[in-house]
């Protein structure tokens, strides 16, 4: 298991090295330096910032420098909030997104879960086919068009519940969290129907149920966890694409959140911002990646022999 | 490997071939049939737009403004008096070529690099793959607005950046294909007769793994469209004055409360557009893939 999990991590490092040159290097050949807009700006101002963002440096000094600086964890200065860091930026948005993340993940595996469990045990039937057509909707309604529609239907309609904010009033992390979790919730649910369907026709089972075993215990005690491994090991993909669906949700529900703040960087053009935004994240989506893959490893050892080897 | 052995016993038994005996199956599967339905009209309407579209896509009627649905205006108006009919057509025929040109870019590359590596085998196909590895564990979603916001907000950028992502999963597939497919007779027979590996990787390896290649075609328009979809409405997609159901929703969104159809129109035809092309696919799925048929 510890070889599995240092090999893994020895793969993580090109990964993410491959992350900071591709993001450092794109977003220095951008078109149109930061300060462009900021009509004439007197020539010792501009060498002066210049100096300061190191653009006054040869390019790969100024690569080199940047790997020193996120070596110490200096992710580096914002170009348009002067004196603010990207990491007070990072600090200032990561505390909401992280929650409303594991609200949505909490979301997406307790109602997916549940509904693909339920759907497995009786395929083919009503259990099956209404949680399932849900399933389906959940997949092709693009969260940016379900965020607005709860808004309008249980926000403006009914006004049961506020239509923005995040910890201003009560109930107001419902919505985004369920817009947010809802097309994953979808996905685990057709995952873990599909796994626990596999599941329940091994031998295993059969003997859990020869030797007498009433049925909720063959499937708490022994079909879940092998079921599950194939949603286990989707968290890892989920966790990206939560991040993403954070941009959109963040915009819709005005929560002050690193989604929002990516967005805003990317209008903005505050490269450094984008750059060091992207970096973190696409940190954190690989470190993410690497979790899940030891968890489903952990939960099915054939799999962690297979890595083994290898 | 397994559509070579549907065909072998689907010609014993009833002398049909395997794309007569898939359309048989797809044929019994109602939602994928509503599904084919579906994108077929749509397809037919973004192509005619330009002649049958009520009006013009540039007119506008300010003294009109947002009005709800009508007989002048089957789905209504913007605020600026645009009629929404009209701008759900046009923006479909963008939403539709996104979806279809840039899943045709990751088709070219995924089966070509997967049929490569999976041909030549060995240290190439160690390289290839780990490369795919590699650029698996990154991730897109942040580097497509990332590339939008460097490069400008280009739609042939969008369709190659898109292209770029889809790519990887479909080499994975096709490189699977061609080393079950390259372990068999036939291809042996072809190595021997002296055929060139470009030649029997075109016309005897490719056309035998089309059956998955053609799954998952299916399946990644979808998610190319709502990639488009997402990056639109969050403004770094599609720019005005082109539109595009995802900027269409965005619209919609910003002024729901007051004008609800301008958000649930085009919502509508981008949800259920996504849902025709995932019914196909795993209609298409079932029929040509003889583990899932079940007979």
């Amino acid at each position: 298991m510890w070889r599995f999990i240092a090999g893994r991590l020895l793969q993580a490092i090109p990964v993410i090295l491959a992350v900071i040159t591709v993001t450092f290097f794109l977003v220095r050949v951008a078109p149109g330096g930061p300060f462009d807009s900021e009509k004439a700006v007197i020539p010792e101002v501009k060498a002066a910032l210049e100096a300061q963002y190191r653009l006054d440096l040869p390019l790969g000094q100024q690569y080199l420098a940047y790997l020193q600086d996120l070596a110490r964890g200096e992710l580096g200065p914002s170009f348009k909030y002067p004196g603010r860091s990207v990491n007070e930026l990072i600090a200032a948005g990561l505390p909401a997104t992280a929650e409303l993340g594991a609200y949505a993940l909490l979301v997406a595996v307790v109602l997916g879960g549940l509904a693909g469990v339920v759907a497995s045990l009786k395929p083919n039937s009503a259990q099956d086919y209404i949680p399932m057509s849900v399933a389906m909707i959940g997949i092709c309604m693009p969260t940016f068009l379900l965020g607005p529609l709860l808004v309008l239907v249980f926000g403006i309609h009914l006004e049961w519940l506020p239509v923005a904010g995040w910890g201003d009033i009560p109930g107001d992390k419902i919505l985004p969290s369920l817009t947010l979790g809802a097309a994953y919730a979808a996905y685990i649910a057709r995952l873990s129907r599909a796994g626990m369907l596999e599941v329940m026709s091994q031998d295993y089972i059969r003997t859990a149920r020869a030797k007498g075993l009433p049925e909720w215990q063959v499937v708490t005690r022994h079909a879940l966890r092998g079921g599950l491994i194939p949603v286990v090991a989707f968290l890892g993909p989920a966790f990206a694409g939560l991040l993403a669906g954070s941009f959109v949700v963040e915009t819709i529900f005005q929560i002050p959140g690193l989604g929002r703040f990516y967005v805003q960087a990317a209008f903005n053009r505050d490269y450094t911002m984008i750059l060091g935004t992207t970096v973190f994240l696409s940190t954190l989506i690989v470190l993410f990646n690497l979790l899940s893959d030891i968890l489903a490893a952990w939960l099915n050892p054939r799999l962690r022999a297979q890595y083994g080897e290898a | 490997m397994t559509s070579a052995n549907l065909t072998d016993t689907a010609q014993v038994e009833q002398g049909t071939s395997l794309w007569k005996d898939a359309w048989r199956r797809l044929r019994k599967n109602r939602l994928a049939l509503f599904g084919l339905a579906v994108l077929t009209v749509f397809i037919a309407l973004a192509l005619l737009t330009p002649w049958i579209a009520p009006y013009a896509y540039d007119a506008q009627n300010l003294d009109l403004g947002a009005s709800p649905p009508s007989a002048a205006h089957w789905l209504g108006t913007d605020i600026f008096g645009r009629d929404l009919l009209t701008q759900i057509l046009y923006g479909g025929r963008i939403s539709l070529a996104v979806g279809f040109v840039a899943t045709a870019v990751a088709l070219v590359i995924g089966v070509t690099w997967g049929a490569i590596a999976g041909y030549v085998g060995g240290r190439v196909d160690a390289v290839m793959m780990r490369l795919v590895d590699i650029l698996y564990a990154l991730p897109f979603m942040i580097f497509i607005v990332l590339l939008m916001v460097v490069f400008g907000r280009n739609l042939l950028l969008l369709f190659l950046a898109i292209g770029a992502v889809e790519w990887l999963t479909m080499a994975r597939i096709m490189r699977g294909q061609v080393q079950s497919l390259r372990q068999q007779e036939f291809v042996e027979a072809a190595v021997s007769l002296g055929l060139s590996p470009a030649t029997i990787v075109r016309r005897h390896l490719v056309p035998n793994a089309l059956g998955p290649i053609i799954v998952y075609t299916t399946l990644t328009i979808p998610s190319v469209m709502l990639l488009e979809a997402f990056l639109s409405f969050l403004g770094l997609g599609v720019q005005p004055p082109a539109t595009s159901w995802g900027l269409l929703i965005s619209y919609g969104a910003e002024t729901m409360e007051e004008y609800p159809w301008l958000l649930i129109f085009p919502g509508a035809a981008l949800t259920l557009t996504l849902f025709a092309l995932n019914f196909l696919g795993d209609g298409l799925r079932d029929a040509l893939d003889v583990r899932g048929s079940g007979d």
